[in-house]
């Protein structure tokens, strides 16, 4: 396969199809709509099925059924839509349904506008739905990873039967870059579970009752250690000139590609100053910022939101280091230079404490 | 009498092992309800059509909810209301299965109004039981959007009103005005006569889907005796005198006759191909190459293309991106987007880097190429000291402020009219920033054209753009 010049949202769509997705259901919104445009183009000459669904709440339900029924498939919104979605990710992960759910996320709360954001951390990474659940969640930075985290999503979301969120932002979504693409899956894993046309099949059920109360404490103990196992194994972050640091900056999505370049200006006013970068946003990098809380002085979180991941930050340092937040919201999205500014002053607070 | 007649349908579990509690032979059912009615005629259906290896059952909130502790099928346990949009995610990944949905009043005319009403409208290749017993059963008899005026139930103390609840929904005829549903009927779960009539429209309804003939529905007036809080055998008297006025029983659309017949086919998955069909091959294109940097100064771009919309602006931002990254350098582009698209202005950021690339923003610039002059008041602040400015001086007729940068007044409108098109003026700045910096070879550049412009018709005049634009800053710079 070449490398390609296109658009994080077109690159979603291209990987959702080489990791074997067939099934795509989805309802327009900005800045998510390239995505459900490029997949009205590729799933049917794929043999898949492209969909808009009367709503996001009808979009989730039909990814329910098409995971039902065994296939790869997924959905994609903006934050308002993903709010609708909810519902469905409770009963996805109720009833264990693997599948892809991306979200472009845009400026809230209500309708808010169309510029890139992150406040939708604690809708997606918290929960979102009823119930005691936690799923995998994916931030890209690049049009690279809009593809490869999307295609890594769906091979979480078969190992563990849950459904996997990609999120992004706005400007990951519309921006082109390189992509390099892998050969395609010849097959996705066959789910005996699943319902399906034969005789094999007819004594499966997919569901999310438990109506006795010991039952479903089972069930959700059952998912409980399922995301204590994901905790173990998916992990996923990125290290950026953090082996001398004094300082540690963490953002992720594109929030961390502008920190680089903080990092890089900061670098050269000899300013000793690292990225951590979480990729899985849960489950959260805890045992890298602990380690690192060792040796580093202060920690400087950077969000695209008034600050909620720079909670689980606090919550994994427990107090061991002081945390300093820094936010635009609204869709505003910080120079190098203005996280250049922040790196600077927690050197200053070093110099004169 | 033969002994089949009084067997238990194939398409039931003969225990049921899924119901709770330790009766696992008789169903969760109050007396007198009509559910068990409905289960059993179409049990006896899949049995006849010998379909049910090949039926799923889709189940929403509801008393029905439990199905799946009766049928030997494949089940789906879904949320309140949203049964259509499930079943059509499995219909779509097994077109040559069964689906069938079994709904209650609340659940389809309720909650999931809108998801039955576009599942009927799409012509999905699906069939809906929809149970109408004017009530709540499930959650203790509060209001139905079919409870009839007058009638009390919890949630209607003194009886729903017209003023404040409005009338009941009549969801048959409701559907019957959409073009795509194939076959619509009321029946009731009462008498003899009509329970009859009910199973010939159960089987009928199914068969409709095994000759793949689109989306059907049997409406069924059921009795909730203890919804009604009246005796079972009162319950049918009921229906009869209380729901057939207000629901009038019969086929409210039947087109089966006139319907194509279209069986479902498995879909196999396919992964063959691929490269092709998601435009993804190894370009055969030339691709374009580096140059020679005429300066070091010049390395690493940070470029602001700016204009307003319908100059191509995006485009000539696409256009660097693609030769820089067949070139072999690290490129990114990103569109003006959000807070950044106001002010009238199209414009995006490019950059072309030997190193990897940090943030796609560019907020100092090393080169601006201004295509209007709203973009050269807005963004030559922000150019680098030393950079480089490049202007469309036949549209803007201001001269710039700074004195600390290289500043290339170039016609590009003037030059694209005279090659024949106005639009190539974007073309005649990229040749003109490659002439002068050399970041790219020019020639390389300007072969590869069709892989960055893809309307075939304007590929000459393109290509005769970057040329003259290069022609331009080499006569005149």
């Amino acid at each position: 396969m070449a490398k390609q010049l296109l658009k994080g949202n077109d690159a979603v769509v291209k990987g959702a199809i080489l990791a074997g997705c067939r099934a795509y259901y989805g309802y327009p919104i900005t800045p998510a709509s390239e995505i459900a445009e490029a997949a009205a183009l590729y799933f049917p000459r794929v043999g898949g099925t492209f969909l808009q669904a009367e709503s996001e709440i009808g979009a989730i339900n039909m990814v329910y059924g098409a995971s039902s029924a065994g296939i790869r498939s997924m959905t994609a919104s903006s934050s308002p839509g993903i709010s609708l979605k909810m519902e469905g990710v409770s009963y996805l992960v109720g009833a264990e349904l693997p599948c892809v759910i991306v979200d472009i996320v845009r400026g809230g709360p209500g309708l808010g506008n169309i510029a890139p954001e992150q406040g939708d951390y604690f809708q997606i990474v918290k929960g979102g739905g009823h119930g005691n659940y936690r799923v995998p969640v994916l931030a890209p930075n690049s049009v690279q990873e809009m593809c490869d985290l999307t295609m890594l999503g769906f091979e979480i979301a078969d190992r563990y039967r849950t459904p996997v969120f990609i999120m992004a932002d706005g400007f990951t979504g519309q921006m082109m870059e390189p992509c390099e693409f892998p050969e395609p899956r010849e097959d996705v894993p066959d789910k005996p579970w699943a319902v399906g046309p034969d005789a094999s099949r007819i004594d499966n059920l997919v569901s999310s009752i438990y109506l006795d109360p010991d039952d479903l404490e089972g069930h959700v103990e059952k998912l409980r250690k399922k995301a204590e196992e994901i905790e173990t194994n998916e992990t996923r972050f990125e290290e950026y000139r953090l082996d001398d640091a004094e300082h540690v900056v963490i953002g992720y999505g594109i929030v961390s590609r502008i920190l680089k370049s903080a990092v890089d200006m900061a670098r050269e006013q000899g300013i000793k100053v690292g990225l951590l970068r979480p990729i899985s946003l849960f489950p959260f990098p805890k045992a890298p910022i602990r380690k690192l809380a060792e040796r580093v002085r202060d920690f400087l979180v950077v969000e695209l939101s008034t600050g909620q991941m720079v909670e689980d930050v606090r919550l994994t340092l427990e107090g061991a280091r002081p945390v300093r937040f820094y936010g635009r919201t609204g869709g505003n999205v910080p120079k190098d230079s203005e996280l250049f500014e922040q790196i600077r002053k927690l050197q200053e607070e070093k110099i004169h404490a | 009498m033969p002994k089949e007649i009084y067997a238990k349908a194939e398409s039931f579990y003969v225990d049921f092992e899924r119901k709770t509690g330790p009766d696992k032979i008789s169903t969760h059912y109050c007396p007198g309800c009509g559910h068990g009615n409905l289960h059993k005629m179409i049990a006896e259906t899949l049995d006849e059509f010998g379909v049910r290896d090949k039926t799923i059952f889709v189940w929403p909130v509801g008393c029905s909810v439990f199905g799946y502790y009766y049928f030997h099928t494949g089940n789906v346990q879904v949320a309140h209301g949203r049964a259509p949009a499930v079943a059509t995610g499995i219909k779509r990944a097994h077109p040559d299965s069964i689906v069938l949905v079994y709904q209650g009043d609340g659940d389809l005319a309720g909650i999931g109004g809108n998801e039955i009403l576009q599942a009927a409208n799409r012509g999905e290749n699906i069939t809906v039981f929809f149970v109408n017993n004017a009530i709540y059963g499930m959650t203790g008899g509060q209001m139905a959007p079919t409870t009839l005026p007058g009638m009390k139930t919890t949630t209607t103390p003194l009886g729903r009103t017209r003023e404040n609840e409005g009338l009941p929904i009549r969801v048959v005829e409701l559907l019957s005005a959409l073009e795509a549903p194939t076959y619509l009927e009321r029946v009731s779960l009462t008498d003899a006569k009509q329970m009859n009539r009910a199973r010939r429209a159960v089987r009928k309804a199914i068969q409709a889907q095994v000759e793949g003939k689109g989306f059907t529905l049997v409406e069924a007036l059921a009795p909730c005796p203890t919804g009604w809080k009246i005796a079972p055998t009162d319950s049918r008297d009921w229906i009869h005198e209380q729901m057939e006025p207000l629901f009038p029983l019969g086929a409210k659309k039947d087109v089966l006759e006139h319907v194509e017949s279209i069986p479902g086919e498995p879909r196999p998955f396919v992964a063959d191909g691929m490269g092709e069909k998601l435009d993804i091959l190894a370009s055969s294109v030339t691709q374009a190459r580096k140059g020679t940097l005429k300066e070091e100064d010049y390395a690493n771009p940070r470029i602001k293309v700016a204009g307003f919309g319908g100059q191509g602006i995006l485009l000539l931002g696409v256009a660097f991106s693609e030769c820089g990254m067949q070139a072999g350098y690290e490129v990114s582009w990103l569109p003006s987007y959000g807070p950044e698209m106001r002010g009238g202005t199209a414009n995006c950021h490019v950059r072309i880097s030997d190193p990897k690339i940090g943030s796609p923003m560019v907020e100092e610039s090393d080169v601006l190429i201004a295509m209007n002059r709203p973009s050269l008041e807005k963004f030559e602040p922000d150019v680098r000291p030393g950079g480089l400015l490049l202007l469309d001086s036949s549209l803007i007729d201001i001269e710039p402020q700074r004195d600390d940068v290289t500043i290339l007044k170039i016609p590009a409108t003037k030059i694209a009219d005279d090659i024949g098109t106005t639009k190539c003026a974007n073309m005649v700045m990229m040749g003109a920033y490659i002439e002068r910096t050399g970041i790219l070879d020019l020639e390389s550049v300007i072969e590869a054209l069709p892989s960055y412009i893809k309307r075939k018709k304007t590929i000459p005049m393109n290509q005769q753009a970057i040329a003259k634009g290069a022609e331009y800053v080499r006569e005149h710079f």
